[in-house]
């Protein structure tokens, strides 16, 4: 059984179909990147899957256990975390405050939850700036913090949306390994990433979304092959350098 | 930092022993709306719902325990109860119309100002509580009747008023209760990505906030011993209630204490002074002018400003 699928996931925005019959499966312990050019409906599949939008048809299960129609915070606490494209720290929190919220969800006690908070922050290496205001936070630190607040819920699975956007080639690096750590100690994780050579590094297996339907899915190297995605995506130059690898 | 509250503690229970009976008036004033500012600051402040119709909630509790006393003969050390329970009600109404239709920012602010105005309108015609000619209360002097002949009684009990809901405030700021409902003002979808029961956590916030300002209502109508509709559910009586947590700082603990200290004396000075003028009502336009400036100056409020002076002040 799958940990989480989607099966005929479909939403549309007026006469755009932003996601149309996509199926998805992650199995415990996987690690899939979700690629596309920009308006393939990534953000909507990821919307969809964490209830933050309402699908017009489709099935998602989680364990088995159908979770549409489920609101954001109750898919939260069955195992389901998100981060943002564009990040949401709470500005006016400390970076330790803000990483708290998202471990009161399984410590009711703000000391247990605190305590989880610190060794999440340890570990996504913003341990120096624990005390630190949000708001104050350079980009690179933010991706980590909206990271650490997903991760501080503990979940079953970790969606992330875009966490290396705005991240200049060796804060990308670093942010590759701090991923291969956390899914090295069984985090299961769906990547949505622009960054090619990241989403390569880091994925086990890719699917490929065009105008809201899945165009490929297989291994990283497979699907840089397939010509449907070269035709829609990466291009020439990317063809050429991907058997390299 | 606990000695400076130990201190401050020790002053304010010495007090009525030295001052006049005039300046005890104005700090009964100033503990009661440092009340109602720390109640509204559960909802306004902490969980960044601006409600602007609280003089509902006031109103609902002052009738509700002045008629129970007058009527039925119920005691207002009951009827506070009582009166904050109907209130707490109303709450929960407004607060289920507001946060379960997504009501946010200045749509919510219309909607607890529409409720105010429905409650002002309704009391004004109802002629069983006295309509728009108001509803009395005898006075006994009997602390019983939640009356006292001493003026200094009532510094006592407004005092008290404060310093509970301050500490209903504080124990809530340190719970779960508390980081959710910050987690709230600051980011509503961060908090629901999180985990938080967003609508489950500001109605409670809604409930605890009317409550406690419907349990104030038993002080406004026995202190006062009578009650006009205009007043008790008018938007300049919300006004009041929100503009000392907002100078002191909303959403921190100490914010509408202070904010009560800065505001509570100007309104009456100003108030006397340029009443005596002909001029009924110029106070309510220095209150515009200083919120103006406060949004422009000092948006966080006095008291955030103030504990960063002092932490410079100690670092240099």
């Amino acid at each position: 059984m799958s940990l989480l699928e989607a099966r005929g996931l479909s939403k549309r925005f007026g006469g755009v179909r932003a996601v149309d019959h996509l199926d998805l499966a992650l199995a415990e312990g996987d690690l899939l990147g979700l690629i596309g050019p920009n308006g393939a409906g990534k953000t909507t599949a990821f919307n969809l899957l964490s209830g933050f939008l309402a699908p017009d048809a489709g099935e998602i299960r989680l364990r088995g256990r159908s979770i549409v129609g489920l609101k954001p915070h109750r898919i939260c606490q069955l195992g389901v975390a998100r981060t943002f494209q564009i990040v949401r720290p709470f500005p006016r929190m400390t970076v330790l405050q803000n990483v708290e919220v998202g471990a009161l969800a399984r410590h009711a006690g703000t000391g247990a939850a605190v305590r989880v908070a610190r060794a999440v922050v340890e570990q996504v290496g913003l341990g120096p700036k624990a005390n630190a205001v949000a708001s104050g936070l350079t980009m690179p630190e933010r991706k980590r913090l909206e990271l650490a607040r997903a991760l501080a819920t503990e979940p079953a699975v970790l969606l992330l949306d875009e966490v290396m956007a705005g991240l200049n080639p060796t804060e990308i690096e670093r942010m590759v390994v701090l991923l291969r750590e956390i899914h090295a100690a069984g985090m299961s994780m769906l990547l949505i990433e622009h960054n090619m050579r990241a989403v390569m590094a880091l994925s086990q297996r890719v699917v490929v979304l065009n105008f809201g339907s899945k165009i490929a899915e297989g291994a990283p190297a497979e699907v840089a092959r397939h010509p449907k995605v070269v035709e829609a995506y990466l291009g020439e130059e990317y063809v050429d350098a991907a058997p390299a690898r | 930092m606990t000695w400076l509250g130990i201190a401050a503690l020790g002053v304010l229970l010495a007090l009525p022993a030295v001052v006049s009976s005039y300046v005890l008036t104005i700090l009964i004033f100033i503990f009661f709306y440092a009340f109602l500012g720390q109640a509204w600051n559960v909802v306004g402040g902490y969980a960044g719902q601006l409600s602007v119709g609280h003089a509902a909630f006031l109103g609902v509790g002052a009738y509700a325990s002045a008629v129970l006393a007058q009527e039925v003969g119920l005691s207002p050390w009951l009827g506070m109860f009582v009166g904050g329970a109907l209130a707490g009600a109303l709450g929960a109404v407004i607060g289920y119309l507001g946060f379960r239709f997504g009501l946010r920012g200045f749509y919510f602010v219309l909607l607890t100002v529409a409720f105010a105005e429905v409650c002002r309108i309704v009391v004004n015609n109802v002629e069983a509580v006295g309509g728009a000619v108001g509803f009395y209360i005898t006075f006994t002097g009997d602390p019983r009747q939640f009356q006292f002949r001493d003026n200094r009684a009532w510094y006592y009990v407004t005092l008290v008023l404060m310093l509970a809901a301050t500490g209903i405030v504080a124990l809530i700021e340190r719970r779960r209760f508390g980081v959710y409902l910050a987690a709230i003002r600051e980011d509503e979808s961060a908090a629901e990505a999180l985990g938080v029961d967003t609508l489950r956590y500001k109605m409670l916030a809604m409930i605890v906030s009317s409550f406690l300002t419907g349990v104030g209502g038993t002080f406004y109508a026995c202190y006062l011993l009578s009650l006009q509709p205009n007043a008790v559910f008018g938007i300049p009586l919300s006004v009041e209630i929100i503009i000392r947590p907002i100078v002191g700082g909303s959403g921190t603990l100490l914010g509408p204490i202070l904010g009560s200290f800065i505001l509570t004396p100007l309104a009456e000075v100003s108030r006397y002074y340029l009443g005596q003028g002909g001029w009924h009502g110029a106070h309510l336009i220095a209150y515009g002018v200083l919120l103006v400036a406060v949004v422009l100056f000092l948006p966080e409020g006095a008291y955030p400003r103030l504990v960063r002076l002092v932490r410079a002040r100690k670092r240099a």
